[in-house]
């Protein structure tokens, strides 16, 4: 290994020398310096005349901003407008109010007045907009409050918000795992997970969905590697990403192997709760509480608001440690204006109802998921229902699919509209196909919500079924 | 603002240990391995006393290049007085080193459009970088005798979390100044404000609130037509809305988020901008780190101006399109760059590029300055590449009816390809767009990811730039937009003046209503930050990273809103605040007096 090395004794030995070797360490600094500050010149080897420029870049004919524009009767051209306020019926223009089984609002709190009233008495003393980012006057009272409160919610010690759901996940990963370490992601994760993981230039390792033992084959392979080249392992941060449930597939994570595996191996490990936050666990703080698993030994939770909080925005909760470097080098949420006040208003009147009323909720929500999934899995031989029973998210697939996902696509297409003429709003997983990671299966993704009647679900089934008829047979 | 170049994430720390005379651990980011065995070994990177300086110094020099195998990344040990002092020196003479660099090839080009900028005398540099010097030195000496305390729990044996520098810059000089960001508000960030007042029980490393109300005139915050209010038409149809319609959507607009407000905002952004179509976003930040992937790959060139926003770097790093980066606003040099990268073709394949895209701001919200758009437009249509044009801080804020940078220059809309802008600025609501071709954008509606898996927009927020917009174009209140147009742009001329005959150097364009002001020095941007709260003047501090490290500043952010008396107050409050710390570094002054 290196020699050992002195300072002091370096400094001596400097004092020492010889004036030849002094003006020749000399020049060489002297170089070093010239080294840096030289002005890079562009290649010489090959000159060309200003003819031959001029005519290699006349020559050049770039594409198209846009080389090929979808077509006018692309689907994603033709989106459905909803009329008047979304809840738990929709209003698609159709004559009728739909029954909303698309929108992610589990808990329905953006139909409760409470919420609304919150939202318009902040609107009252700080108008809609924050004008500036969090560093430059865009903090508010009502901003300290919320992170305040999602600290306390989630036993942690800090909470983050971010401005915008999407970019929470996408900002925050990067904030830790930088070039040259290593994430371990579960192939399902979604889209914004797989931006942040992008963004962090980190070596990512997916492993099979929620399959612990290829990730622990995976986390053995890199052992190994590590043990022999502790050097490198010593410089390497590990980290582990997951979703607490999957919204691209509706399963729910094995937090307490995974947890295993994270003290075992020394993995750091983020969760995504965007879709258990308020919607699982005895009092709905989401799966750490389903688990009942200490918030120490989960590095940090991400999660949005745009669900169950019926607001807009996301968060970060985690020891102070790990939140509050996010305060400097989370992008998200150094240099993008902050969360507009009201609508942060309204989140602490949903942490409010969460707080006392949280079980309650919870346990409504869960009996309407396991009711939807019992009438989902029996609703043809032509579809499967995938996902977790009291999983509010649930997917419908083929049960045997055409081989080409256009058409697939097509044939559930057909069955969301057919299902809006019995008064279903349904609606396809909108996937971007060609980024994704590892493409999920086109599939229609069903969103519960905790005021579904009996009886509507029941509605919701024989719609389906007669959409599926009318469709595929 | 990031720099183009990763800056601290990339710092390496390694560093040289002499574990003879101390084997003191620095428990802060690393936890000792005990069954490791690895402490106590001495690392150095190439055996040379210059890479050691190499090692330790330059934030922008990427380590990893160094194909050494023996780079060792090991546990941060407390180092020896020597080996702080070299490390100290070598910040200095890198620091020296790159000024000497930049100084000369400053003088080969020269900054158009950046309105006769002062350079700052050696003199003044040199104490730019004696404060810092003496900043890492105080810290390093601090930490050598109160080695900074383990604050992470339960993760006995990890690889530390976060890289040596970063956090001594955080510890050692954000810490002493922290308290000049990040303050709390308790209003509606209009002409006044109600700062929140803080104090600190532990020299900086926490804020907590007294409880006690600052008021404030505001000239920090982005509200340039003053349209953040709490009573009036804005407020009112937002009240309306949020009855109406709810604040949530809980879905992307692809599936059941598009409500009936969102087509009607797009509608109007499309008469607004005078373009064939458009798409708005819930957030500014994300429509452009979410939507230049959508245009770009690896195959496009981009020619991207240095002091371009972070979500557009961050964007575009996320395409994977090659970014070459030319001096701020200087068409010359963009103008070789693209020669050049066009006649090479794409640097691995040789291929020619499939496209070439320019992408430059309307406003620069650290510089002031407006972007020499008809240039740009000029060159775009010589060499046949596409114009991105990010409007976040111009729209609404210049031309003569409020239509951003296009409009102040007279260009036709249809010359910029894509023009992006926000709303969390003129309008005061939160949000951004994209507005182009009908191809672009129906290209963006089946490729964006914001469109596809991220929200949609609020309700309210929505209601209030249909309002502000609708006053802005004149469609409602009587008037009203214009005269919001017309006040700001006489308050900024007014008040750039007067700034200038004070003595200060001002940055950016004269039309401009982001003026920053130069300050130079870390310590005074904290003191003039201080000072301006104490007499009742809310402003906006800005120094290393997010600028130059000579380039330490104040910036004001003016508004409609602002009436001539509050401009007269703060440019007296400034003035005043000027000499305590010896700011007025202009040589050019002017009497003759200034007309609002």
């Amino acid at each position: 290994m290196s020699s050992q090395w002195n300072v002091y004794e370096s400094f001596q030995a400097l004092l020492q020398a010889g004036p030849y070797h002094l003006a020749l360490e000399g020049v060489l600094v002297m170089c070093i310096i010239w080294l840096f500050t030289a002005k890079k010149q562009p290649s010489k080897l090959i000159r060309l005349t200003k003819k031959e420029e001029e005519e290699l870049i006349a020559e050049w004919m770039p594409e198209p901003l846009v080389p090929n524009p979808p077509k006018e009767d692309h689907p994603a051209l033709h989106t459905r407008t909803i009329y008047g306020k979304p809840g738990r019926y929709l209003d698609l223009g159709t004559g009728e109010k739909l029954l909303n089984l698309g929108t992610h609002s589990y808990l329905n709190l953006g139909e409760r007045p409470e919420v609304e009233e919150a939202a318009l008495e902040c609107l009252h003393k700080y108008g809609v907009g924050s004008c500036g980012p969090r560093g430059f006057y865009g903090t508010t009272e009502v901003h300290l409050k919320l992170e305040d409160r999602l600290a306390v919610f989630f036993n942690c010690e800090k909470a983050v918000l971010y401005s915008y759901g999407f970019s929470t996940s996408a900002s925050a990963i990067p904030a830790y795992s930088k070039s040259g370490d290593v994430i371990y992601a579960d192939e399902m994760v979604n889209f914004a997970l797989q931006r942040g993981l992008q963004a962090s230039r980190s070596r990512i390792v997916y492993f099979r969905h929620n399959d612990v033992e290829h990730l622990r084959e995976l986390l053995e392979e890199q052992s190994r590697l590590d043990k022999k080249d502790p050097k490198k392992a010593n410089a390497t941060r590990k980290f582990m990403v997951v979703e607490s449930i999957y919204i691209n597939t509706g399963m729910m994570c094995p937090l307490p192997e995974l947890v295993k595996l994270r003290q075992k191996y020394k993995l750091r490990l983020f969760i995504d709760e965007s879709v258990t936050f308020g919607t699982l666990g005895p009092n709905c703080r989401g799966i750490t509480d389903h688990y009942n698993i200490p918030m120490k030994e989960v590095d940090m939770i991400m999660a949005n608001l745009e669900s169950s909080a019926a607001s807009s925005g996301g968060f970060c909760v985690g020891t102070e440690f790990v939140i509050e470097h996010q305060r400097l080098s989370g992008l998200g949420y150094c240099f993008s204006a902050s969360l507009p006040p009201m609508l942060a208003a309204a989140s602490i009147k949903v942490l409010d109802i969460l707080e006392s009323e949280g079980c309650e909720l919870v346990v409504v929500l869960q009996d309407k998921c396991r009711q939807i999934q019992e009438v989902l899995s029996k609703l043809s031989s032509k579809l499967e229902v995938s996902g977790e029973d009291i999983s509010p998210v649930k997917h419908l697939r083929l049960r045997e699919s055409t081989g080409d996902r256009e058409a697939d696509e097509n044939i559930l297409r057909k069955i969301v509209e057919k299902a809006e003429s019995h008064g279903l709003a349904l609606t396809l997983a909108s996937y971007l196909w060609e980024k994704e990671a590892s493409p999920p299966l086109p599939s229609i993704r069903i969103t519960v919500n905790k005021d579904l009647t009996t009886e509507e679900i029941q509605k919701v089934g024989e719609a389906i079924q007669k959409a599926v008829m009318e469709v595929m047979e | 603002m990031v720099a183009h170049t990763e800056l601290p994430a990339q710092v390496p720390h390694e560093k040289i240990l002499n574990n003879k005379h101390f084997e003191r651990c620095n428990n802060e980011k690393t936890p000792v391995n005990s069954a490791g065995g690895t402490k106590g070994k001495v690392h150095h990177q190439n055996g040379t006393t210059i890479s050691t300086q190499n090692g330790y110094a330059s934030p922008g020099y990427e380590n990893s290049n160094v194909p050494n195998k023996k780079k060792i990344h090991q546990k941060e040990e407390e180092c020896s007085i020597f080996v702080a002092f070299f490390t100290f020196l070598s910040y200095g003479v890198l620091l020296l080193v790159g000024h000497i660099k930049e100084f000369f090839s400053r003088a080969t080009t020269k900054e158009k459009n950046r309105e006769d900028i002062e350079e700052c005398s050696p003199f003044t540099n040199f104490t730019i970088y004696l404060s810092y010097g003496v900043l890492f030195f105080v810290g390093y000496v601090k930490e050598f005798f109160y080695p900074p305390s383990t604050k992470e729990k339960n993760r006995e044996g990890y690889v530390p979390l976060y890289i040596g520098f970063e956090s001594f810059y955080t510890r050692n000089v954000y810490r002493r100044i922290q308290d000049c960001w990040n303050r709390t508000i308790c209003s509606v960030p209009g002409a006044e404000i109600d700062l929140m007042e803080r104090y600190t029980p532990d020299y900086g490393w926490t804020m907590k609130l007294t409880g006690k109300i600052i008021k404030c005139i505001n000239a920090g915050s982005y509200n340039y037509l003053g349209f953040a209010e709490n009573k009036g038409p804005c407020h009112d149809a937002a009240e309306h809305t949020t009855k109406e319609v709810g604040i949530t959507t809980s879905s992307p607009r692809m599936e059941l988020g598009t409500l009936e407000i969102h087509r009607e905002l797009e509608q109007l952004v499309i008469e607004f901008l005078g373009v064939e179509d458009a798409i708005t976003f819930g957030m500014g930040f994300a429509t452009n780190v979410l939507n230049l992937p959508s245009l770009l790959d690896p195959s496009c060139l981009v020619l991207s101006d240095e002091f371009n926003h972070a979500s557009l770097i961050l964007g575009l790093r996320l395409s994977g399109a090659t970014v070459k980066v030319f001096r701020h606003n200087n068409s010359e040099d963009l103008e070789k760059k693209l020669r050049e990268a066009l006649i090479c073709g794409h640097p691995r394949t040789h291929r020619p590029w499939k496209k070439a895209i320019i992408v430059v701001e309307g406003i620069y919200s650290m510089e002031g300055s407006i972007c020499d758009l008809p240039n740009f437009v000029r060159i775009k249509k010589k060499y046949k590449t596409y114009l991105y044009v990010d409007e976040a801080h111009s729209i609404g804020a210049l031309g003569p009816n409020g239509g951003g940078v296009v409009d102040y220059y007279g260009v036709d809309p249809k010359e910029v390809d894509i023009q992006m802008g926000t709303f969390t600025k003129s309008f005061g609501a939160a949000g951004g767009y994209i507005a182009g071709s009908k191809d672009l954008i129906n290209h963006l509606r089946v490729t964006s990811h914001a469109q596809i898996y991220a929200s949609s927009m609020s309700p309210p927020v929505a209601q209030q730039i249909i309002t502000s917009m609708s006053i802005i174009m004149g469609k409602k209140g009587s008037g009203e937009g214009r005269r919001r147009i017309q006040q700001l742009s006489r308050n900024v001329k007014y008040f750039r003046q007067r700034l200038r005959q004070m003595g200060f150097i001002v940055y950016g364009h004269d039309d401009s209503p982001v003026v920053p002001m130069i300050l130079y020095l870390i310590p005074k941007i904290s003191m003039f930050v201080r000072e301006l709260t104490k007499r009742g003047v809310a402003g906006v501090g800005v120094g290393f990273p997010a600028t130059k490290i000579t380039g330490g500043r104040m910036r004001f952010c003016l508004s409609a809103a602002h009436t001539k008396e509050m401009l007269d107050k703060i440019l007296e409050e400034v003035d005043e605040v000027g000499y305590l710390c010896g700011c007025h570094y202009s040589s050019f002054r002017d009497s003759e007096p200034v007309e609002w």
